[in-house]
């Protein structure tokens, strides 16, 4: 499964802190997470403090990356101009609503404009569109963030998660 | 109550003699404060992303357990971020401390009234959201105790420091982000700060 297979590459790649704001498509890697004694997951109020807190990690020299659902990632847009002038390394893995296969017309603008609303702040986005093409973007983008200072956002297509329908979801 | 504490006279008796500790300073009239009492490359003034300073706090707290961290900043700051107190509260990081210098205005757009000048109670926030010691500051004394808990207490800790509304000459901080954090991981981390390999 792709959680499992990029919760080996978050170990791999030593990151020790997970910021979370709590998704239905992420249920499974946030377990995992959670379960792992190397790492610390952080629950967030709101998407924007994942930036805040990458950002103090990272200035104390500890690696984490953010995950969350792209509704949110409009909650981003004024602190990503922290990550862009600070050049701060960023993993941020979104899993996407609003694609084929949604049942709520409110998610639909939100998701139509991720990547580019991402794209717009100086954030590289990254389309996994498949389930076995997640863990190498994910690793991927952990290697540009924390080798070379890179904003990165994978982006895991609404297909890949699979929920049709709050009565899916909520039998999750 | 009329506030009867400086700004400046608070920061500089917080920061006085601060040796290992970590300082984050929230945008605008934070940053000039902690700048004022001795610009150091273990501080790391924002010149941005309002609402964050508290979780760059924790963010640091965490990744450096035997360090102890100060957050200072501003009541408009802090009020565009009270989600971070909860999301602290649940973390419980014994090295974090939080101070808010509350003036009750928008000391860089005007002076505006915040909502701590119509009785919202942030060290009341700050203790629903399970900060143990939540304090709210009004003289030189509380000041003193609050030194001394910020550099050798238990956390987390909050502090809302009442103060006059007065405007200071600007003592800026250097501009460049990245030079800030640069110079922050290197003081902090030494020569490790430039280890970029990837992990094993």
């Amino acid at each position: 499964m792709w959680p499992d297979e990029v919760h080996r590459e978050l170990v791999a790649a030593g990151v020790r802190l997970v910021g979370y704001v709590p998704d239905a498509g992420h249920k499974r890697l946030i377990e995992l997470c959670q379960a792992d004694r190397s790492m610390r997951a952080v629950p967030l109020t709101t998407e924007e403090e994942g930036i805040g807190l990458a950002a103090g990690a990272w200035l104390g020299g500890m690696r984490s990356v953010l995950l969350m659902q792209s509704s949110g990632v409009g909650n981003l847009v004024n602190v990503l101009g922290m990550v862009k002038v600070c050049r701060l390394p960023l993993v941020v893995i979104v899993t996407m609503r609003g694609e084929p296969g949604e049942f709520n017309p409110w998610q639909v603008p939100m998701g139509e404009a991720t990547a580019r609303v991402l794209e717009t702040m100086g954030v590289a986005v990254r389309q996994a569109g498949e389930a076995q093409t997640v863990a190498a973007h994910v690793r991927a983008a952990l290697r540009i963030a924390f080798q070379a200072q890179g904003a990165e956002a994978v982006l895991i297509a609404q297909k890949v998660i699979g929920i049709k329908s709050f009565q899916e979801q909520a039998n999750q | 109550m009329k506030p009867v504490l400086h700004r400046r006279d608070v920061v500089n008796k917080l920061l006085e003699a601060r040796k290992d500790l970590l300082v984050v300073a929230g945008l605008g009239s934070t940053s000039w404060d902690i700048t004022a009492a001795g610009d150091a490359d273990l501080s790391f003034p924002t010149w941005g992303a309002m609402g964050q300073a508290a979780m760059i706090g924790l963010g640091l707290a965490l990744a450096q357990p035997q360090r102890r961290v100060l957050v200072v900043t501003g009541d408009g700051e802090m009020l565009m971020g009270l989600g971070s107190l909860a999301t602290i509260g649940v973390q419980q990081p014994p090295n974090l401390a939080l101070v808010v210098i509350d003036n009750e205005r928008y000391g860089e757009t005007g002076m505006q009234a915040t909502h701590t000048a119509h009785g919202v109670d942030l060290a009341a926030v700050a203790r629903g959201c399970g900060f143990k010691d939540a304090r709210l500051i009004r003289n030189e004394k509380e000041v003193e105790s609050l030194r001394q808990a910020v550099h050798a207490g238990a956390g987390p800790l909050f502090a809302a420091v009442k103060v006059i509304d007065e405007k200071l000459p600007l003592v800026l901080p250097p501009h460049d982000g990245v030079l800030l954090k640069e110079r922050f991981r290197r003081a902090l981390l030494g020569k490790s700060a430039d280890v970029l390999a990837e992990k094993g």
